[in-house]
């Protein structure tokens, strides 16, 4: 009895000495959330019964990167949400231009079709680990994650893309295939965090 | 009479804040690298940030201060914008209207995801980032999000010793 008394405080131990990652890696199960769209009304992926996986992007108004990637994500849920990988966009950050009333604005301007979420608590940007906008995280069924980072190779202009990421990503989910880039970095606006 | 000596005296004041002012140098992967990397006996406190990025100008009067009063370290303020607009001129004219001092550099590389992890492996890509390196012990300090007062005077102290 002491023996095993020993191993379960050892065990502990181990779990409480495990280094604190920040979010998700590829592979990891991401969470849900209940988040309240420009709608007014509160979405979770669990909603989503027909979809085969999910493409999340942290996203905001203000940045230039978000900006120059706009009319990509209005393209790639257009394209993909068809296939039951709808686009499920996020906006964490604090500050001037990113307030629910702004964000309900620019939805409605760009006529979005997919929801566009406040994370007014910043809790599902830090869960997921999402530093960046546009941040991308590919999700396959069962929330597993599949593809983390930039949506391509080329912010400044969407005819010179060499690298679609994202797409390749949910492609090769689609066809059952294995994802051949999992992860990516790009340069892009921090997501403003609260103080404290 | 008077109006146009004002205007002269206007246009060769704004005039010589463009001449005088720095041009920031474009740089390659490698320049940067050696400046993380090349030990020397001074911090070496390196600061990403791009014109766009409303945080990064917030912050940059903390980086201008520690270059004026802190001759122990040296401050590199390395401009991003070349990924969005390689066009340099916009990163001229902020170093002209802001009267930067301290050392400003254009990083001109493309494709972020090659190099970014060759600059820092824990650094996502976000701006503001700020790089406080000793290069003595290799003892370093990333920190992905606007600093604040005192802050960056903690890390130099952090990676000190």
């Amino acid at each position: 009895m002491k023996k095993l008394l020993f191993l379960i405080f050892c065990i502990g131990m181990l779990i409480a000495a495990a280094p604190v990652k920040n979010g998700y890696e590829v592979g990891d199960t991401a969470t849900d959330f209940k988040l309240k769209n420009v709608d007014g009304k509160m979405i979770s992926l669990a909603d989503y019964k027909n979809a085969k996986g999910f493409i999340v992007i942290f996203d905001c108004n203000t940045c230039p990167y978000s900006k120059a990637y706009n009319e990509r994500i209005i393209e790639l849920d257009r394209k993909y949400s068809a296939h039951g990988f709808p686009v499920i966009s996020i906006n964490a950050n604090e500050g001037s231009g990113d307030s629910f009333n702004d964000m309900v604005r620019v939805a409605k301007k760009k006529a979005y079709k997919f929801p566009y979420l406040q994370d007014d608590t910043q809790a599902i940007a830090k869960a997921y680990g999402a530093t960046n906008t546009p941040h991308v995280f590919v999700l396959a069924k069962d929330l597993k994650v599949a593809y983390i980072g930039a949506i391509d190779d080329n912010p400044r202009n969407a005819d010179g893309v060499t690298k679609r990421y994202v797409q390749e990503a949910v492609d090769a989910l689609i066809a059952g295939k294995t994802v051949p880039i999992t992860k990516t970095k790009a340069i892009g606006c921090g997501i403003k965090w609260k103080r404290g | 009479m008077a109006r146009l000596i004002f205007i002269i005296v206007c246009c060769v004041g704004w005039g010589s804040t463009l001449l005088f002012a720095q041009k920031a140098e474009q740089i390659k992967l490698k320049d940067l690298q050696e400046v993380i990397n090349s030990p020397t006996e001074h911090i070496q406190v390196i600061n990403f940030w791009a014109t766009w990025c409303a945080p990064c100008v917030k912050e940059m009067p903390l980086f201008e201060k520690l270059n004026a009063e802190n001759k122990n370290v040296d401050v590199t303020l390395v401009s991003m914008d070349y990924d969005l607009d390689p066009n340099p001129e916009k990163v001229h004219r902020f170093i002209a209207r802001k009267k930067l001092l301290s050392k400003v550099v254009i990083l001109a590389e493309s494709d972020p995801n090659t190099w970014i992890d060759k600059i820092d492996k824990n650094w996502e890509g976000a701006l503001p980032a700020t790089l406080v390196v000793n290069t003595k012990t290799g003892k370093r300090k990333l920190v992905q999000q606007e600093l604040h007062e005192g802050e960056l005077e903690k890390l130099i102290e952090e990676v000190k010793n």
